[in-house]
């Protein structure tokens, strides 16, 4: 057997196949990471709006009087504060001191949330749930059967508005609505995203995920809306300083070594949250920063970072020429010594010493 | 894609134009179509004889990093250097604006081990 027929498709598969996007092995899934040109496509998402196709991404619905206190248990942010109607980033911690994912927390209703999880670790996820799953609560997988386009930059909200009578504009950041969208009834319309564009994400049922892209795409027309595959999503997030689950958090980091301290509440227990207090209160030895290489070159990941005198004082976990600012920046985590903005470092690029410069995020 | 007939090419997908002893070097419309948007060139210093196969250089697109290898052994006598200004050439203008360096062949008859523009577009399917 190919290793191609292993591969999951999205509803849109064969759509992106047509369009000509050039298809790679993503987490198990056949994805789109370009259709044409990646700056094109980073660039329609910065100056107006572009769809990404990402419904590769897992979710999880729980359901039960208990459905919070097991999420509350769970994940790192306080699910105390989540109103039906709002959305919470948050992590998932092992009990190992690091990261099992990161996630978005989706309030329906007191007992019913849905869980959006990376689609490398959706049966991680299930599994870890599912082992912890003491409240009693009911369990549902439901990331084969749902799609999510995300609709994103400054012309999003017009492109979306286009399509529903919901008033997006009373949809505020990290919240979210039902309604009919395309004349699809029961999308969850969500004023969420990974590019720091703006912009929605909408999940619907796989049998109308082309009606939806279809509509998206006659609605955004005068926008000039472009399809947009993962190569610029991974450009757009890093510019805004997200992290990339695998690269920049993963089973042995820390939130509070992440820089996610902000989505890391000590009001509650959560897993190990007893090691991560600790560590917020001494102070973490290594710390994720974001830097911008002065000298010509790119840092990529697992490059090692060094000091001035050649010594080895991290690695890079993410990197790329950001094609908004044209630089080249990167993220990894460095001693905590060299972690304040303005801090010179030095990426190993392939034997090449080349200098940069901790900066504060977002780059942009 | 275009595979220009008075070329010929390598496995690693450089080109190579010869010119009695010297020799144009770049890589191909396959080449840069796989890359993406290129954003480097970078030709390492080298003052002595390349082998065949050797590194002479490296070209960074967005999203990864490939190394540039002799197609013959030889000496770079000249770099492009409006690729510093401009390395979006690569992907406008391989063959032309696009090239990398230029090189005094030290064995020519090298050239016989490297692929006709038939051969290497059956090669990349295009």
């Amino acid at each position: 057997m190919s290793e191609a027929s292993l591969l999951k498709n999205t509803a849109l598969t064969a759509l992106h196949q047509e369009l000509g996007a050039k298809m790679v092995p993503f987490a198990g899934y056949n994805m789109p990471v370009l259709y044409d040109n990646l700056i094109q496509e980073h660039l329609a998402v910065r100056q107006s709006v572009g769809v990404f196709d990402v419904s590769h991404m897992g979710e999880f619905i729980i359901r039960g009087p208990q459905a919070g206190a097991l999420i509350n248990a769970l994940t790192t942010n306080d699910v105390g504060q989540l109103l039906p109607g709002k959305v919470q980033y948050s992590c998932m911690t092992n009990d190992q001191g690091g990261i099992v994912d990161d996630l978005l927390v989706y309030k329906f209703t007191e007992n019913e949330y849905m869980l959006v999880v990376n689609a490398s670790n959706i049966e991680k996820d299930w599994n870890w749930i599912s082992r912890h799953n003491q409240h009693g609560c009911d369990l549902y997988n439901v990331s084969d059967e749902w799609s999510l386009l995300a609709v994103q930059g400054p012309k999003a909200a017009e492109t979306v508005q286009k399509l529903t009578a919901v008033d997006l504009s009373a949809i505020p950041y990290y919240h979210f609505a039902f309604g009919s969208c395309a004349g699809i009834s029961g999308v969850v319309i969500s004023n969420t995203g990974y590019t720091g564009a703006g912009g929605f994400e909408l999940y619907v049922k796989n049998e109308d995920a082309r009606k939806l892209w279809d509509a998206l795409f006659d609605a955004g027309s005068e926008f000039g809306i472009k399809p947009a595959g993962l190569g610029a999503r991974d450009t757009l997030r890093l510019e805004k300083g997200f992290c990339l689950y695998g690269n920049d958090i993963n089973d042995t980091t820390s939130p509070i070594e992440a820089g996610l301290g902000w989505i890391t509440k000590f009001n509650k227990e959560f897993t190990h949250s007893a090691y991560h207090k600790q560590l917020k209160e001494q102070g973490p030895a290594k710390k994720l920063v974001g830097f911008e290489v002065v000298d010509k070159g790119i840092a990529r990941q697992h490059y090692i970072i060094k000091d001035a005198h050649g010594n080895d004082i991290g690695e890079v976990t993410s990197g790329t020429m950001s094609p908004s600012l044209n630089k080249a920046i990167g993220m990894g985590y460095v001693g905590t010594a060299f972690s304040a903005p303005g801090s010179e470092i030095y990426v190993d690029v392939r034997g090449k010493l080349l200098l940069a410069k901790v900066v504060k995020f977002p780059f942009l | 894609m275009n595979f220009p007939e008075n070329l010929k090419y390598t496995k690693e997908h450089e080109w190579i134009r010869v010119e009695g002893n010297k020799a144009w070097i770049g890589v191909t419309d396959f080449a840069q179509s796989e890359l993406g948007d290129i954003v480097f060139v970078e030709i390492q210093p080298h003052s002595g004889l390349l082998n065949q196969g050797a590194i002479f250089g490296t070209v960074e697109a967005v999203k990864t990093v490939s190394d540039l290898y002799m197609p013959v052994a030889g000496t770079i006598v000249e770099v492009n250097a409006a690729l510093d200004g401009s390395p979006e050439s690569v992907n406008q203008d391989p063959y032309g604006a696009g090239w990398m360096i230029c090189v005094e062949m030290s064995d020519t008859a090298q050239l016989n081990d490297l692929m006709d523009a038939a051969v290497y577009s059956a090669m990349v399917g295009a």
